[in-house]
């Protein structure tokens, strides 16, 4: 095992940097500019059991060191995502990968795990109960601790690849959700999903986004997640998939001593298209810095 | 797609509101016009997207109008200054199918792309006719640059202060043409959309996370499925497009 690398769940990651979900469409685009083979692994667009269009346009709000996104979980369906997408990131991408799930019900989850489950390239379900964008779906499912243990559940019941459940922070307990996916089954947690926001135009004088509210991301809600994976890793057993405005080495290590075991990177993606790349390239140089040998060492080291 | 960083040559003012960036560096993605380029500015967290108007000899030519923070920022910077910017965006104008007298008709700040298009047209041995729609005399630009490379060109200004007085569909009455290309304001667009006899492709803008194609914050519905301005577009063929509202 190398400086970076760390085990997820029993399977070993090169490191911990991994591309989050909606913010690194199914790979190939990057893999364009650069050798994606360079990452830990990479979380695909949030799939669901049927093709969705998602939400009108505007989608996109800029804010202070973040943006709002109101896509609206738009993916062209998981039988197309098996038939299309992953033949086509199989040219380009020759690790394990993450396979991002929502749902609208719990059968629907049950239902898109079981048809990835037979997929080898697929390494962990990353099962997200959190997004915010969608009315009456997936934010009911990651504010409560019953509906979160159901879905994790119905889940590990069609699977045998390991299952991370992806919380949402517009909560008020994150700790009681993650006990309870932790109870029902979940192999890992990963945090933190968007926040509720929204933006409006002051020339207009209504919202920016069509859907009005989308979920915020970026670098301003970087300590949010350092606090919340902290919270989480504390009270669960289970590994801790950290991210949430993660743009550098230093995020990285900051939300590996919280207690993140593997770190994604999301909106940072879109504006600097190597971004992932870079931090790898970084990560050594700045582990010697603070005197880290081995990155997985660190994990959970700030009490 | 690249990302690579570009020095100003030159930034200069065409109207009150509309200036001319020529910046050097690597421009081998830069493979259509109606491309667009998206450019990273200090303290801004999101990129900003601004078309192609020209492309020689490693030079890059953007005209943008200041209309707010982003483009405030880029007008204040002067020779020298660097930018950082993602080139080889988007699908771009496709020439093949122009005819042998293509129109191109532009208003405000949908006019730039189309230099680039009249000078591929033009060298393809096309009779290119361009109409460029303004509101008024004051905010005209490009019309000269157009003129020197040989297009037949008419000039709508909505307040009848230069030119035709109207829109761009007033001035495209009197044009004879066998297929058209277009960039400008949605309303524009859809004028064109009804008033054109023959098929053509229009230019589109959406408010962009990546522009790139990852992040889906683009995407609209066509007749074709689902596209992403950003990858698929921003130019789409008049048969594919489905208005929305
Ligand atoms: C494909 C494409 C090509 C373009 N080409 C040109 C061009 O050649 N010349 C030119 O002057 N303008 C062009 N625009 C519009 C230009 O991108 C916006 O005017 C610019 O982003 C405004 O930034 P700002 O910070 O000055 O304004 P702000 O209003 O402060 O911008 C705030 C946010 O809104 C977004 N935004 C604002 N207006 C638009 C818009 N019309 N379209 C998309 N996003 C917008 C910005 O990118 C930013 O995220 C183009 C837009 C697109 C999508
Ligand atoms: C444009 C966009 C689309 C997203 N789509 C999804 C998604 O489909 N599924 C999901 O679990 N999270 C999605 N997310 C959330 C991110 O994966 C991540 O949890 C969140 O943005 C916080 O990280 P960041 O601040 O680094 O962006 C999306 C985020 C963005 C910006
Ligand atoms: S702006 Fe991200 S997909 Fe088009």
């Amino acid at each position: 095992m190398g400086r970076l690398s760390v085990d997820l769940c029993g399977i070993t990651l090169d490191n911990p940097v991994i591309p989050a979900s909606g913010t690194f469409g199914y790979g190939y685009e990057f893999a364009e500019i650069y050798d994606i083979n360079v990452l830990g692994t990479f979380s695909f667009k949030g799939t669901t059991k049927d093709p969705r269009f998602g939400n009108p346009t505007p989608r996109i709000a800029e804010c202070n060191a973040g943006m709002i996104n109101a896509v609206g979980l738009q993916n062209p369906g998981v039988e197309k995502v098996i038939s299309e997408e992953l033949p086509k990131l199989k040219k380009c991408f020759n690790k394990k990968v993450m396979a991002n799930v929502s749902g609208f019900a719990v059968e629907d989850y049950a239902y898109t795990c079981e048809k990835l489950d037979k997929e080898e390239q697929v390494g962990w379900l990353e099962v997200n109960v959190s997004c915010p964008n969608v009315h009456g779906g997936g934010m009911s499912f990651g504010t409560n601790p019953d509906a979160a243990a159901e879905v994790t559940a119905a889940v590990k019941k069609v699977t045998t690849k390991p299952v991370i459940i992806k919380l949402s922070p517009n909560v008020t307990d994150i700790v009681s959700i993650a006990k309870a996916c932790e109870d029902a089954g979940a192999d890992g947690i990963s945090l933190i999903n968007t926040l509720l926001g929204m933006r409006i135009d002051l020339k207009t004088k209504k919202p920016v986004i069509a859907n009005k509210m989308g979920g915020f991301s970026g670098s301003a809600i970087f300590p949010v997640a350092v606090r919340m994976v902290y919270q989480v890793a504390n009270a669960v057993n289970i590994p801790v998939v950290g991210m949430g405005g993660v743009s550098n080495a230093e995020d990285v290590i900051e939300l590996m001593l919280a207690g993140a075991t593997a770190v994604e990177v999301g909106a940072a993606n879109l504006i600097d298209p190597c971004v992932c790349r870079d931090i790898i390239n970084d990560l050594p140089s700045v582990m010697d810095k603070y005197g880290i040998n081995n990155l997985s060492e660190i994990i959970g080291g700030a009490k | 797609m690249k990302q690579s960083i570009f020095k100003i040559i030159e930034n200069t003012q065409l109207t009150s509101t509309v200036f001319k960036m020529k910046l050097s560096g690597d421009v081998s993605e830069i493979t259509s016009p109606g491309q667009f380029v998206n450019i990273k500015l200090e303290g801004l967290y999101l990129r900003r997207p601004i078309s192609v108007c020209d492309c020689e000899n490693g030079v890059l030519t953007l005209i943008y109008k200041v209309v707010g923070k982003g483009t405030e920022q880029m007008a204040k910077m002067t020779a020298g200054e660097e930018l950082d910017v993602l080139t080889g965006l988007g699908n771009g104008y496709n020439t093949a199918l122009s005819g042998d007298k293509p129109v191109l008709l532009g208003g405000g700040v949908g006019v730039p792309p189309l230099y680039m298009l009249a000078k591929k047209l033009i060298a393809e041995g096309k009779k290119v006719s361009v109409v460029l729609g303004f509101n008024t005399k004051d905010e005209i630009f490009c019309e000269e640059d157009f003129k020197a490379l040989g297009a037949d060109v008419s000039v709508a200004t909505a307040d009848g202060s230069y030119g035709v007085k109207g829109f761009v569909t007033d001035a495209l009455k009197d044009i004879d043409y066998t297929y058209f290309y277009t960039c400008g304001p949605e309303p524009m667009l859809k004028a064109l959309y009804k008033v054109t006899a023959t098929s053509g492709q229009f230019s589109f803008e959406e408010r962009m996370g990546c522009g790139f194609g990852a992040c889906m914050g683009c995407s609209c519905k066509t007749i074709t499925g689902y596209k992403r301005i950003c990858k698929d577009g921003p130019v789409l063929e008049k048969e594919e497009i489905l208005w929305e509202d």
